[in-house]
């Protein structure tokens, strides 16, 4: 498939008059064998994309559910180097268009245009940087252009609306919607002005998907009512950390309210 | 500085989560409109001389210049500012803004060796904010004394036992913490360092460390002095003296933690053991390994215990205005021993490091030279863990 999957993929899950079901997990976490075999069961289980997360050693703005994740990943040797190439392999078998979640610093080391083109190789469909604002991220954009990878931004419920639309400009996937004022994992909270928020976020044309904070189908329900899709991560991956056996079930029980 | 903004060279500008970019754009406005604040620069110019007691002294340290045998070795001696350290000039700085300019009800910072802790306390408690000090544990059990300061000052030590339990995991903690709070809290970060603009907005408040002692040593001895010499944990002490001097004819030299030795890994010397990279909101130099993960650090002194340093060092390392070098451990604990006996001061283990340097080059410099070696603290903190090396119990 030629580039910007994830653009293309959430026009045809709206074509359908569906909403998007985005489950994240961590690559790594506790190997990227149990990876391939999470892909595929988040595939068949109904994802529409999938945020694959890189391990950092200090992600400071995901909570304890997704940090301890990530040393368990380290400590696996997972890097991103291996996850790209993990990626190449097993291209061919998930057709569910892969996001990459990483902080910068693994980007910038890897060389960042070195990164776009592997990525792009390994047929990575967007990337999220937690850390990489809007005015930083010239260079970034440049390449995701040029090897046709979407770039996804996040808005926050503190953001202007000078910098929402700057944000929203400079996503090609879709915007991602930070429904709290806080890390991943933290509890749901919203209210009359997070509904205003959002609501004006989309009112400047492109899809809207919210995360952090959904944990439960029926928050993920009602996330739906107003939002494109909708993004499901730290209780993600605890269920696969903690009950395996219950993973299914869980996530098919999100896809069904969505 | 760089033409884009909040850089150095290609060094610094701002990489952090969204949910906290209209509060560093807010921290950014308050930063500019303080600068030309007259209010503000009153209150605050006040507080530092009945407050914190400034100017401290330039003191010329005649034993210890006798026992180098070379250049004349002067003292700034912000070890006797209020809190028992440079980091109180910030500290106060910023609680001011958050209070006066930013109407903020909280503050929250980090700290390592405890002393910015401390004074982020102090400042809370004087202007009336409630507080929150992150702290990893390693370091709660190093400097268990500012620990028990920060409490009778009314703040919260919140203990951070995530990494390598020092401050760079205090300051994700930190992060995180605001990230939550943002809209009603203050973060009063400790040094030169982080997203803009706090590597200009700390400077701001610690450059009259070299404003003083530019006048100071000119009053003394009717010349610059030949050499500067600070140690480098984040680089807001070192900031702080040399930015009044760029411009002059003088060396300048900043002393990283070299911990065990750089070939052993145990250190903290980023500019010698480092690479470029993106770390807790700027592009640096950081203790990382070629996956772009962050290395753990070591010193024997907490507050030069951190992977990365402020852009602006990196800057000026490039350009070579600034010489870095580090000294050990060992170097570091022979100084503080040295000075305590020969001065009658004991230093902070921080500033050892930069003693330790003076002790190496003064008695290779003609008598006639001048060095301003920068005490950024005293080692009333410090003597409880130098004595459990020594095996001594107290
Ligand atoms: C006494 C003292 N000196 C120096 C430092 C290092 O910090 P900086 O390089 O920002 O001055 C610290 C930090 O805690 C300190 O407490």
């Amino acid at each position: 498939m030629k580039g910007f999957a994830v653009r293309k993929k959430l026009e045809e899950v709206k074509k359908q008059g569906k909403k998007a079901f985005i489950p994240y997990i961590m690559a790594g976490d506790p190997s990227l064998e149990e990876t391939a075999r999470r892909l595929k069961l988040l595939s068949e289980a109904g994802a529409d994309l999938i945020e694959l997360g890189v391990p950092f050693t200090d992600p400071l703005a995901d909570g304890p559910t997704i940090q301890r994740a990530a040393e368990r990943a380290l400590k696996s040797g997972t890097t991103l180097r291996k996850i790209l190439n993990f990626l190449n392999e097993i291209k061919e078998e998930i057709t569910t268009p892969i996001i990459l979640m990483t902080y910068l610093n693994p980007v910038f080391c890897y060389g960042i245009e070195k990164f776009f083109k592997d990525a792009k190789e390994a047929k990575v469909a967007g990337v999220i940087f937690p850390d990489l604002t809007v005015e930083e991220s010239e260079k970034y954009r440049t390449f995701a252009g040029k090897y046709c990878i979407d770039t996804i931004f996040l808005v926050a419920p503190t953001s202007t609306s000078e910098r929402v639309k700057k944000i929203v400009k400079a996503s090609t996937g879709f915007v991602y919607y930070v429904s709290i004022t806080g890390i991943t994992g933290s509890q749901l909270k919203l209210d009359n002005t997070f509904m205003e928020h959002i609501d004006f976020v989309k009112s400047l044309g492109k899809p809207v998907c919210v995360g952090f904070g959904v944990s439960k189908p029926e928050e993920a329900s009602y996330v739906a009512q107003f939002a494109d899709g909708v993004i499901v991560g730290s209780a993600i991956v605890k269920v696969f950390h903690e009950t395996p056996e219950k993973a299914l079930n869980f996530i098919k029980s999100l896809r069904e309210a969505i | 500085m760089g033409k884009r903004k909040g850089y150095f060279g290609e060094y610094g500008g701002c990489f952090v989560p969204e949910t906290l970019m209209p509060a560093l754009e807010e921290l950014e406005k308050a930063f500019y409109r303080a600068k030309i604040d007259k209010n503000f620069n009153e209150e605050f110019e006040s507080l530092l001389k009945d407050y914190v007691g400034r100017p401290t002294p330039l003191y010329f340290a005649q034993r210890l210049t006798e026992h180098l045998g070379g250049a004349k070795i002067y003292l700034k001696r912000e070890d006797l500012a209020h809190t028992g350290a440079h980091k109180i000039n910030n500290a106060l700085g910023q609680a001011l803004l958050a209070k006066r300019l930013m109407k903020k009800q909280r503050i929250i910072a980090e700290t390592g060796a405890g002393q910015h802790g401390v004074a982020t306390a102090t400042g809370a408690a004087l202007v009336g904010l409630s507080c929150d000090i992150y702290m990893g544990t390693e370091d709660i059990r190093r400097q268990k004394l500012n620990v028990f300061r920060m409490n009778l000052l009314g703040a919260n030590v919140i203990s951070v036992d995530t990494g390598s339990k020092t401050l760079k995991d205090a300051i994700n903690e930190a992060l995180r913490d605001w990230t939550t709070n943002v809209r009603t809290t203050h973060y009063v970060l400790g040094t030169v360092f982080g997203p803009h603009p706090y590597p200009l907005l700390v400077r701001y408040f610690q450059s009259i460390i070299g404003r003083e002692a530019k006048k100071q040593i000119i009053q003394k001895e009717g010349k610059l002095p030949h050499c500067l010499i600070a140690c480098v944990g984040g680089g807001s002490n070192s900031i702080g003296l040399f930015s009044a001097f760029l411009k002059d004819n003088v060396k300048m030299i900043g002393v990283e933690a070299g911990g065990k030795g750089i070939q052993t890994g145990f250190h903290a010397a980023r500019f010698a053991g480092g690479a470029k990279g993106i770390f807790q909101g700027c592009l640096s130099y950081v203790l990382e390994d070629e996956d772009g993960n962050i290395l753990e650090t070591h010193s024997v002194s907490a507050g030069l215990d951190y992977a990365s340093v402020g852009p602006e060092h990196a800057y000026l390392r490039d350009t070579g205005r600034v010489i870095y070098t580090y000294a050990t451990d060992e170097e570091a604990l022979e100084a503080f021993e040295l000075l305590s006996r020969l001065e009658g001061i004991i230093p902070a283990l921080e500033s050892a490091h930069a003693l330790a340097e003076a002790i190496k080059i003064a008695p290779k410099m003609s008598k006639d030279s001048i060095i301003i070696v920068n005490l950024s603290g005293r080692g009333d903190k410090d003597v409880q863990e130098v004595a459990r090396i020594k095996g001594i119990s107290l």
